[in-house]
């Protein structure tokens, strides 16, 4: 039989091939164009090769806004994930508390960056802010516009209180989805509030961990706002993650070339930590097909 | 292993159950001997899984209580109660080898560690594991995760009972019979309190010495498969078991004679049933089909052939019946209907009359 055959299927993806050419391959591909060229305005470009690749990877400015951007990220995911899941877990599974408890996870996360940042930044003030005053009234400096470590803490406390709730909603989506079943029979079983997280809630949240870990690292490694609008990256350069002196080299200093050879770097970095992470993590406690078979 | 005794227990999930509709469970007085195999078989909803949750301790019955070995464990926690239980889905521990989750629960229970590697080859002996013991559970196919949920209440040689619950649903057809043998089996081999809860009767037939037929809350019959066929104790009974079940026709009994419409219908004895609902029951396999003029005629709706033999639905003085022909037998062109007089049952509200009563 004769397959009918016309190509009115190309027609159909036009919409899709229009909209990723708009939102992704276009401005991708300028990048790339600004990054082996160097221009002095009025539309002129000449070839600088790799020119701004080896500044990228020769300054410091990039590595030291690269090892703040890792430690922040790191500190992100300890904190998060354990308090997302232990958060999950206390929360009902069934009963009229359980849209309560819904909606409050929720709101955090509704809350656009720039205004949870502006929240901190009067939060935080020593003078009209109630953290700020009461920490100063319990005999603590804090001042996040000059200690480093009062910028750091603050950032923290702003993006877990920001985004512990996506974390919480994500597993307590898994941990509801497991049959009442394995908690009786594990409680058969004898089993310990320990082991009943650890054989049973833990792999079957597994799936969405993943995705909440992946989620929360290339957020907070692509952080901006926050930073931005309580510090503009100071005390110094404390605070300066990559997309901030990402920002301050294209449009501060208009530097478009060396910025969009470091945003290509950037992106290459998150491209592969992400496609570590998610590989490893997906492979742990998974018998590959045939492995592990006695003859 | 234990005797299992159900004192006055029912069990209402309302929390002020006022009359008897409200009891998921009613009243029920019943010894589980020691040792011995029974299913509980009834519809879904019939209350047969509130009835094994309150043995294995996973509800607390509203009233009774359950003893075991005359011990009385109606508040005891299902891990002290030393009970296993299969659960309709195979519940496994994903990220544990086959060996792990049938040691677990002999871990939690802090037995030595040389007797847990004894009991658990052991056990994967018995359940023909040997190739997959060291393999994680997740990749195995449902009967196998079955098993191994099996195994795990079977690797505590001292447990007082094995209540299963439905535990064949999710398996193919052609592995079910071969997990319904080696339960057969292992209970034979071992000798545990077995207690299956089922809706298919054909499970609950053949894995059970004694079944419990239950409907709406209540236990209807308890008995070997033979009595449930025989001398069904309820309407329901009559109609669940069997395939297809039970005739079941409204009537007039006077004495010796049962009147269903304007026929009459010879008894093997007398029945001195008051004017409630009077019913005559007889199995298909006990009606035959000739042109004999001494039947009595009735119209064919319908011949549905199965196989080993033909279904034949018939219209019975406006009441359907079933009757049952071998397959090399025909219709006749005049069919007339004749029944075994010793296998009429007669039922009087639902519930089974004996004659001369």
């Amino acid at each position: 039989m004769d397959k009918p055959y016309n190509n009115k299927a190309w027609f159909l993806v036009i919409p899709v091939f229009l909209l990723v050419a708009l939102s992704a391959i276009i401005p991708i591909m300028t990048v790339i164009n600004y990054s082996f060229q160097d221009t002095f305005g009025n539309n002129q470009f000449f070839w600088a090769g790799t020119e701004w690749f080896q500044d990228v990877l020769h300054s410091d400015r990039f590595w030291n806004a690269l090892g703040r951007n890792l430690v922040f990220s790191m500190i992100i995911l300890s904190i998060e994930i354990p308090l997302g899941i232990a958060i999950a877990l206390t929360m009902p599974k069934k009963g009229i508390w359980v849209p309560v408890c819904l909606v409050l996870m929720a709101l955090p996360l509704l809350i656009p960056w720039n205004v949870v940042g502006t929240i901190w930044q009067i939060f935080g003030r020593a003078d009209i802010g109630l953290l700020g005053h009461t920490i100063e009234q319990l005999g603590f400096e804090y001042n996040y516009a000059s200690n480093v470590f009062d910028a750091w803490v603050t950032i923290i406390l702003m993006d877990v209180w920001h985004w512990t709730s996506l974390v919480v909603l994500l597993c307590y989506a898994g941990l509801v989805s497991i049959p009442e079943a394995y908690y009786q029979a594990a409680k058969i079983d004898g089993a310990s509030r320990w082991s009943v997280f650890r054989y049973i809630q833990l792999p079957k949240i597994r799936g969405v961990l993943i995705i909440a870990f992946l989620l929360r690292f290339m957020d907070s490694f692509m952080i901006y706002t926050e930073p931005f609008v309580l510090t503009g990256g100071g005390p110094g350069n404390s605070t300066t993650f990559m997309s901030i002196d990402l920002v301050k080299q294209a449009i501060g200093q208009f530097d478009l070339g060396p910025a969009a050879a470091m945003s290509l770097v950037y992106q290459l970095i998150v491209l592969t930590i992400c496609y570590v992470f998610f590989t490893v993590m997906s492979n742990v406690g998974v018998d590959k097909p045939d492995a592990r078979v006695e003859d | 292993m234990a005797s299992i005794t159900l004192d006055k227990l029912a069990h209402s999930y309302l929390p002020n159950p006022q009359t008897d509709a409200d009891f998921a469970l009613k009243e029920l007085d019943y010894k589980w001997e020691d040792g011995g195999a029974y299913a509980l078989l009834g519809p879904s909803g019939c209350g047969k899984t509130t009835l094994l949750n309150i043995i294995s301790g996973l509800l607390v019955p509203s009233k009774g209580h359950i003893r075991f070995d005359g011990q009385d464990v109606t508040h005891l926690q299902p891990e002290e109660r030393n009970i296993a239980q299969v659960f309709q889905f195979p519940v496994i521990y994903d990220t544990m080898t086959v060996r792990q989750n049938l040691a677990f629960p002999l871990l939690n229970r802090h037995v030595p560690q040389d007797e847990i590697t004894r009991r658990v080859n052991d056990m994967i002996e018995v359940l023909d594991l040997a190739d997959k013991a060291d393999r994680r559970a997740r990749g195995l196919t449902a009967d196998e995760k079955q098993k191994i949920s099996l195994g795990r209440g079977l690797v505590r040689y001292d447990v007082n009972a094995i209540l299963f619950d439905e535990p064949l649903t999710v398996i193919d057809p052609h592995m079910k019979w071969q997990l319904r043998t080696k339960l057969k089996d292992l209970h034979r081999q071992l000798g545990h309190t077995m207690i299956y809860v089922t809706h298919d009767q054909t499970e609950a037939l053949t894995f059970a010495d004694r079944v419990v037929v239950m409907y709406e809350g209540e236990v209807v019959q308890i008995g070997t498969p033979e009595e449930l066929f025989n001398e069904p104790a309820h309407t329901f009974v009559g109609y669940f078991i069997g395939s297809p079940g039970m005739n079941v026709i409204p009537c007039e009994i006077s004495g010796k004679t049962a009147r269903v419409g304007d026929i009459q219908i010879g008894l093997s004895g007398g029945y001195a049933v008051t004017g409630a609902k009077t019913e005559l029951g007889i199995r298909p396999e006990f009606v035959s089909l000739s042109s004999d003029s001494s039947g009595h005629p009735v119209q064919i709706e319908a011949v549905e052939n199965i196989g080993r033999f033909k279904i034949v639905r018939a219209s019975l003085q406006g009441h359907a019946i079933n009757a049952l022909l071998k397959e090399n037998e025909e219709v006749p062109a005049d069919p007339t209907l004749s029944f075994e007089a010793g296998r009429i049952n007669v039922y009087e509200n639902s519930h089974l009359v004996r004659p001369g009563a």
